[in-house]
């Protein structure tokens, strides 16, 4: 952004966030954002990504508004089942003469839960591996490395499959299947920047304080982990939902009658040929939303990596 | 870069690179081995009460339980779960009774032939399109590209497969429907090396060929599309990369044409990092294949380690899961050593 002519006097709130000397360390960060989300906003894909995720969480919010009719209890089985797209149901009916709009509507929140649940247990998980890992070196370094090398070497939805299979179907046991799936390339991503925080002189003064091991990885080197695992964890976002519904549409992963998307999916599969509808609009959902998280993710990536931006 | 004792020391490069392959693929499959014996054991299922029924008298209990070694320390159970499984010993499925090695042999050829077909299409219309879009950056193909590989990682694979067999199969009737070959065909060749297409052809049985092709073609394009995604991105970047290197500029101030320098100059040098690339997307197909073999019922690995997995038998899952990750494994450290020896820079 250097050398960028900057618009003709720049009105008060902006001056403030692009001063040259911010007085504070809260108005630099603000700035710095600033920028961030011109660069952001200046990519329309990135910003049809963040608009549909950011539509996702209203949906899932305020599900009880919108949704018409209940996800789970369907209507009269003898004359609503199966209908086609129509004006009282947008999307038509399933089997069970349920709304197909309102279960996806509803079906945001379970997309939802999994996605922050895998998020909040893998990624501590990675930068906990990572940052120790990277810290100490030797053969910790060695020990920890091989174990994420082996879990990164197995394929991911075979791995979870095997963790379900143990652990037994349910939504719960999928998102602990997908979390220890999940955390290896964050450790990875969380040793490189560790190594590369570790010989900086900061860290050596802490050491001469005498601050022990564990504060100088949690208090001092975890911190600075974080930004870079944020964009990680966006771009695997996608992928955790599509490995989530994966699971869903083999039955292993949220039961009958949650309204998990590729569960329904899975029921469609029934009644694929004559009422295609019943397959077609909870895959289309899935499709949205992880199209959405990968769009967002890519303006992400370029904004805050523009060595990767070609 | 010094080069040292010329054909000496590129034979030690080799021979240390082998090395060192073999030493991870051995960490790797020992990892491998416990991760799945870890599993085996969390299992919810007590192994002995599955076999002796929960009304057993304790001493019968004891005695299966000692039998199956399950009263030894658990870093001796697990070093005899590793000799078993160096011998391909999994145990029996309970679903069919064979052998978990026999059904995973039986098995495997039919996942093979889709992910091969599936790789082949992936490269043959994915090397073009991201040499093109390369090429012409910016241009409409560019963007097209951008937009076939966006979709190819957000689209789920299941659900593409179930509106291709809604469009293709139940509405205008191209290809044939689920499963491997119609019942009709399946008498007129004798199963050799269990890969359908190539049974067929090489006993003259062109019927049964032609229906074979017309059950795989529409799961082959599935995971073709899903290969051609990853692999026509990869390209560009490659492509990219080598097209702003000066030889590049050399070879058009010399005059050849630009065919000759992009197809011949600029792509020799990048299919080197693609190699790696086509091995992970095959890679990657095996894992796929789980998915679309359960829409295609397409009898391979996937559709055994699903259907054990819907019917808990775990020796079965275990046994799967262990094959699979083992060629994933092999797949990944194959294409890393390939790309050591094929790019003298790596030396």
């Amino acid at each position: 952004m250097a050398g960028a002519p900057l618009a003709d006097t720049p009105s008060g709130l902006r001056a403030w966030l692009l001063s040259a000397e911010p007085h504070s360390r809260w108005q630099a960060r603000l700035g710095r954002f600033y920028l961030g989300w011109r660069a952001f906003s200046r990519n329309p894909l990135a910003m049809v990504g963040l608009s549909v995720v950011v539509l996702l969480i209203l949906v899932a919010i305020f599900a009880d508004l919108i949704a018409p009719y209940s996800p789970v209890v369907g209507g009269d089985l003898r004359t609503q089942r199966l209908l086609p797209p129509n004006e009282t149901f947008w999307l038509g009916t399933d089997d069970q003469a349920r709304d197909i709009f309102s279960r996806i509507i509803y079906g945001s929140r379970i997309t939802l839960y999994v996605i922050v649940l895998v998020a909040l247990i893998a990624t501590p998980i990675g930068l906990l591996v990572g940052t120790v890992s990277g810290y100490l070196g030797g053969w910790v370094d060695t020990v920890l490395m091989r174990i994420t090398d082996i879990f990164l070497a197995f394929p991911r939805l075979i791995l979870a499959l095997a963790f379900v299979a143990a652990l037994g179907p349910g939504i719960e046991n999928a998102i602990i299947a997908i979390a220890i799936t999940s955390w290896p390339p964050y450790a990875r991503i969380a040793r490189a920047e560790t190594l590369m925080i570790r010989n900086s002189d900061f860290i050596a003064a802490v050491k001469l304080q005498g601050a022990s091991t564990p504060r100088i990885i949690l208090g001092h080197v975890v911190p600075l982990c974080i930004s870079s695992l944020i964009v990680r964890v966006t771009l695997d976002m996608a992928g955790i939902i599509l490995t989530a519904a994966g699971l869903g549409f083999l039955g292993l992963g949220a039961q009958p009658p949650m309204p998990e998307w590729g569960a329904m999916v899975a029921t469609g599969r029934n009644y694929l040929i004559d009422q295609w509808w019943v397959a077609a609009m909870p895959g289309l959902a899935i499709f949205v939303v992880s199209l959405g998280f990968n769009l967002l993710g890519d303006g992400l990536r370029d904004v805050l990596d523009p060595k990767a931006a070609k | 870069m010094i080069r040292g004792g010329g054909h000496g020391s590129a034979l030690r490069s080799v021979l240390k690179n082998v090395a060192q392959f073999i030493i991870v693929l051995a960490t790797t499959l020992l990892g491998l081995a416990a991760v799945t014996f870890f599993i085996g054991r969390v299992v919810p299922i007590d192994p002995v009460i599955a076999i002796v029924g929960d009304r057993a008298p304790p001493q019968v209990y004891e005695r299966v339980r000692m039998e199956l070694g399950l009263d030894r320390p658990l870093i001796e159970q697990f070093a005899i779960y590793l000799k078993k499984a160096v011998t391909g010993d999994f145990g029996n499925s309970v679903l069919t009774t064979n052998p978990v090695l026999t059904d995973i042999a039986s098995a495997f050829p039919a996942t093979l032939e889709l992910a091969t077909l599936g790789t082949l299409i992936g490269v043959i219309i994915g090397v073009p399109l991201g040499v093109l879009a390369a090429v012409k950056r910016g241009s409409f193909i560019d963007q097209f590209v951008r937009v076939l590989g966006l979709a190819g990682y957000s689209i789920p694979i299941f659900w593409l497969g179930l509106m291709g067999l809604l469009i293709f199969y139940a509405k205008l009737g191209w290809v044939a429907g689920p499963g491997r070959i119609d019942v009709t065909y399946s008498y007129l060749y004798t199963p050799v090396t269990n890969i359908v297409l190539l049974d067929t052809a090489m006993q003259g049985q062109w019927d049964a060929f032609w229906d074979a092709f017309s059950h795989i073609i529409l799961p082959a394009c599935l995971l073709g599309y899903f290969s051609l995604a990853y692999i026509s991105r990869m390209t560009r970047s490659f492509m990219l990369n080598e097209l702003a290197q000066e030889y590049v500029i050399a070879a058009r101030v010399k005059g050849l044409s630009e065919m000759r320098v992009i197809w011949r100059h600029a792509l020799r040098n990048a299919a080197v990092p693609l190699i790696t690339v086509i091995a992970l997307s095959y890679a990657n197909l095996l894992e796929g294949s789980v998915l679309t073999e359960t829409v295609f019922a397409w009898p391979g690995l996937g559709q055994y380690i699903t259907n054990s997995l819907q019917n808990a038998d775990m020796n079965a899952v275990l046994g799967g899961t262990l094959v699979i990750g083992a060629v994933f494994v092999l797949l990944n450290l194959v294409s890393d050593l390939l790309y050591r020896l094929l790019d003298p820079r790596t030396r």
